[in-house]
């Protein structure tokens, strides 16, 4: 039955079901844009037929053309609305990840040959995200990530009822992409595991050693004077304490074996508290769990191959 | 509770609150005084409410201010119902919507009932003035819309207007469409209020002192009449609506009953072909030359016994019709008689002088002829005077306007005459109606206004059957041969349009009148018949239900495939020298601003200069460098993106 539905009526089917997932940018042309009144636009015909009505009973000429005139700007009207999506790219802009329970950003890139204004991209149900385009214009769409790994949002509705708010044109995308949703951060601020390699400190700070020269920051009472910058503080009356830091020994490993009796979404969300702190703390760490060895390391990128192996964990290389 | 108001913000709140104030404003001329005032008050509040200044009434006053002023209405026009009172509620309604009104559909649903009363309106005046003024209502109520949809784009006035005026004409040609092809009915769907037609002058089922003269204080247009020959001379059009031929001493009144058979008729000469087009006026009669011709009667309309013709329904619209009549008549010789008694019917009493002077003429005259001429002898030559303010008479009324007053309007004088006549035993009747008409060259007409409204009598002459005589010619013949204002003297109340000494302004107004008879028959008078009649001329013959729609919906594919065809076509791909003339002006605004670009630097490269050196106006420079290389270079460069890359460059400032 569905297939010869799918057969029959392509177009019928196509809004049923979806085009499927496309990777490339989308040119909205007449298979891709439907159009129909609104519920204003159904009140206004109801508005017209009394107005018609009227004349006719009346025998008010102008009030013939007045109604005439109006029921040709609404049938105008569907083409101007009809053209306010026509022409126009869509293109995959990516998706900012998330943390399971907030939501995710999609970001699609608008272009279009000529302005097209009052657009709306909508996710389900939620409201949609008003833009113009005039020319080129990114708009994203926050979508909820309930659940930790890769989000597929699905697909997007855009929508118009410009100019006249009779008429609503719309179409729908949907990209190959997903979103990474790292686990939720565990609420109580842990204990590190104490699992420095060598047993060394890994409190704030402690991450100062004194092999490679790391930069200078103001002295403060205690400072070895072996480590003040002499040659700055000639030249500019400062004191400043050269910096070292250590390679190994101060760097803290996460590490999955080291949260005892929880279960596995537990320790995920666990290890992702860690990695928060640790990377906020400035400190070098490691992660250790099934499937990944990450030696340690710190940084925006470090951190976010951190919980990206988190936030996939256990779950298949392409979902 | 009071809440601020939302909605709509405010640049595209004032598209909707001049659209209504504008819709509203003619009203202003029939509504009274104190409900416009509340309206206007309403509208300032909520423009007020939409600025911030003000919050909108709560629930409570809102329903106060409905009760309130649905009771005055009622007391105003003793109904809610009905014309009148139909439009002060939907005034007050609208108001009252607008007070309410804190949604997107709230405002959406304002707009819809403002184009609903734009309607309204036309149950007043349809002319060519208030169309234009209605036309341009809707051009802001859809630069309502516009900007309710898009409340970003009000922020520049010009924006709503100029895509509300293209929306506009492009609806024109489906308007045209289905103005011509839409099937007509005949008549109303249901009956009208009782007031749908009030206000229409015109005159009245009987005659007064002083009914005539009252009436000739209007210009308003009685009906018009062209002529397809030469037209006769202005004194011999005599346009008949009324016999009357029942006298109760002061009020000449209509004959109820039949009595009897009008004799046969014998007509000789051509008949000449007029037509009319009368004003509604909600009577059924129809101001005929003497006498129409029997053969050639207007569809739903029958000769009366007296020549009257009637129309079957009163006429409550602008009505053309097609006649003929016969200028010279005699009755048959074979003819019965018809009863003539009532002819000859006056009060038992009152008048005594005139009585006396009927029974004189009557003596010394040798027969009927001789009677009237000398009855018309006496008014031409016994200082009788012609005015529109005659003094007031009593209880005696033609014996004091015979020898008392001596001046009078032409109901003194017809009503005199025919009293005359029959106190003197010729039977007589008095002929209610119009006489002459002004010329109309840039139309080729006559306009027939109600200052030329009339009366006359006829007379009984054996063997020649009713013979007109109009009294008022004796006293005053300018005013047959050249119109009333040639008639009177300075000074009377005469209209301001029948002043005829301002040469120009004459032939302005005739030249208008031309436009909006054009106007009143075509627009205003386009009804199944004229539908019909133009089917036939364009040689479709007699088109059918099934075929208008057929048409319809052809014609109306076509049309909008030629719109969408306009609307959606990407348009040329531009001209390069075009793009590079822009792309030059942007390079220029940027020169300007102290960042030349070198003789050698290609686009891209030179966006990547500007990024360096002014990153500020990085974003703008990017998108328009890419514009111009899409458009120089790309595969699908169209007229819409010149469009756009045109308003970058404009809007582009380094």
């Amino acid at each position: 039955m569905a297939t010869l539905a799918s057969r029959l009526f392509p177009m019928l089917s196509r809004l049923v079901r979806g085009r499927g997932r496309e990777t490339g940018p989308v040119v909205l042309d007449r298979r891709r844009i439907y159009i129909l009144p609104t519920r204003l636009g159904v009140f206004f015909a109801v508005f017209l037929l009394a107005m018609l009505i009227g004349s006719i009973n009346y025998g008010l000429s102008l009030g013939f053309i007045l109604t005439f005139l109006l029921g040709g700007v609404a049938v105008v009207g569907i083409l101007h609305t009809y053209r306010n999506l026509q022409g126009l790219s869509i293109a995959d802009a990516g998706a900012s990840p998330a943390f399971a329970g907030d939501a995710a950003s999609f970001h699609l890139q608008f272009e279009a040959p000529g302005p097209r204004l009052a657009l709306g991209l909508r996710w389900r149900k939620d409201a949609p995200v008003a833009f113009d385009v005039e020319t080129v214009q990114r708009v994203s769409v926050r979508v909820p990530a309930p659940q930790r790994g890769r989000l597929r949002p699905g697909r997007f509705t855009l929508s118009t009822v410009y100019p006249l708010g009779l008429f609503r044109a719309w179409s729908y995308v949907e990209f190959d992409h997903a979103a990474i949703v790292y686990p939720r951060p565990g609420e109580a601020p842990p204990d590190f595991a104490p699992a420095g390699e060598d047993g060394a400190d890994a409190r704030p700070g402690a991450g100062e050693g004194s092999e490679d020269f790391a930069g200078l920051r103001d002295w403060q009472p205690g400072d070895s004077p072996r480590q003040v910058a002499w040659k700055v503080a000639a030249r500019s009356d400062l004191l400043a304490t050269k910096r070292f830091s250590d390679v190994e020994g101060s760097s803290v490993l996460l590490d999955w074996n080291m949260l005892a009796g929880a279960d596995a979404e537990a320790r995920l969300s666990q290890l992702t508290r860690q990695v928060l702190d640790a990377e906020q703390a400035g400190l070098r760490y490691g992660l250790r769990m099934p499937g990944h060895d990450i030696a340690p390391g710190n940084g925006a990128a470090h951190r976010q191959r951190c919980l990206e192996a988190l936030a996939l964990f256990g779950l298949p290389a392409h979902a | 509770m009071p809440s601020r108001a939302s909605f709509p913000p405010l640049p595209a709140g004032h598209w909707l609150f001049a659209g209504i104030t504008l819709v509203l404003a003619p009203h202003a001329l029939h509504l009274p005084p104190w409900l416009s005032a509340i309206a206007l008050a309403m509208i300032a509040w909520r423009w007020a409410a939409a600025a911030g200044r003000l919050p909108l009434p709560g629930k409570w006053i809102l329903v106060l201010l409905l009760a309130g002023s649905a009771a005055g209405i009622l007391f105003e026009y003793r109904t809610l119902f009905g014309r009148d009172a139909g439009v002060a509620m939907l005034t007050l309604m609208l108001a009252l919507k607008l007070l309410e009104m804190r949604s997107y559909r709230d405002a959406m649903l304002t707009v819809f009932l403002g184009y609903f009363l734009v309607i309204t309106n036309f149950f007043y005046t349809q002319d060519i003035p208030l169309a234009v003024y209605l036309f341009a209502v809707v051009l802001v109520l859809t630069g309502a819309l516009i900007a309710l949809n898009h409340p970003a784009s009000a922020r520049r006035w010009r924006a709503p207007l100029q895509l509300s005026a293209l929306l506009l004409a492009q609806a024109v040609p489906v308007m045209l469409l289905l103005f011509v092809l839409f099937p007509r009915l005949g008549g109303p769907l249901w009956g009208l209020p009782s007031d749908a037609f009030s206000a229409k002058s015109g005159l009245s089922e009987t005659i007064a002192p002083g009914s005539i003269s009252e009436l000739v204080q209007s210009d308003a247009i009685a009906f018009r009449a062209q002529f397809e020959g030469a037209p006769p001379m202005p004194s011999s059009l005599y346009w008949r609506a009324l016999v009357l031929e029942s006298f109760d001493g002061r009020t000449w009144s209509r004959l109820r009953g039949r009595h009897g058979p009008e004799p046969t008729l014998e007509t000789t000469g051509t008949p000449i072909a007029y037509s009319l087009t009368i004003e509604p006026h909600d009577k059924p009669w129809i101001f005929a030359l003497e006498v129409p011709d029997p053969q050639a009667l207007p569809p739903d309309s029958f000769l009366t016994r007296s020549l009257q013709l009637m129309a079957n329904t009163p006429m409550q619209r602008l009505t053309r019709l097609n006649l003929s009549a016969y200028l010279d008549h005699r009755v048959a010789a074979d003819a019965t008689l018809p009863q003539l008694g009532h002819a000859l019917q006056l009060p038992e009493q009152g008048n005594p002088q005139a009585r006396e002077l009927a029974l004189r003429l009557r003596s010394e005259a040798g027969n009927d002829a001789e009677v009237v001429a000398r009855a018309l002898a006496l008014f031409r030559e016994q200082g009788y005077s012609y005015t529109l303010t005659p003094p007031l008479l009593g209880e005696n009324s033609i014996d004091e306007f015979l020898f008392a007053t001596r001046s009078g309007f032409c109901e003194h004088y017809a009503s005199a005459f025919t009293f005359l006549m029959r106190a003197a035993g010729v039977p007589a009747r008095i002929v209610a109606g119009y006489q002459g008409g002004e010329f109309n060259p840039a139309g080729g007409y006559f306009i027939v206004r109600q200052s030329d409204a009339h009366a006359w009598s006829e007379v009984w002459l054996d063997g020649r059957g009713w013979v007109r005589v109009d009294p008022t010619a004796a006293v005053s013949a300018s005013r047959i041969q050249n119109g009333i204002a040639s008639a009177l003297a300075a000074g009377e109340p005469l209209p301001f349009l029948l002043r005829t000494d301002i040469a120009w302004l004459k032939q302005l107004r005739q030249q208008w009148d031309a436009v909006s008879t054009y106007w009143d028959l075509w627009v205003l008078g386009f009804d199944q018949e004229q539908q019909i009649g133009l089917f036939a001329r364009l040689g479709l013959g007699i088109v059918s239900w099934r075929e208008l729609v057929w048409g319809l919906a052809i014609g109306l594919g076509a049309v909008l495939g030629l719109i969408a065809a306009f609307t959606l076509w990407p348009g040329r791909r531009p001209a390069p020298d075009k793009v590079q003339a822009l792309y030059l002006r942007f390079c220029a605004k940027l020169e300007k601003a102290g960042l030349a670009r070198m003789p050698s630097e290609g686009p891209l490269d030179f966006a990547q200069r500007i990024r360096s050196l002014r990153p500020e106006l990085a974003d703008d420079a990017d998108a328009l460098v890419q514009r111009y290389v899409e458009l120089r270079y790309g595969a699908h460069a169209s007229g819409d993106m010149l469009k756009s890359f045109a308003a970058q460059v404009r809007r582009f400032k380094a």
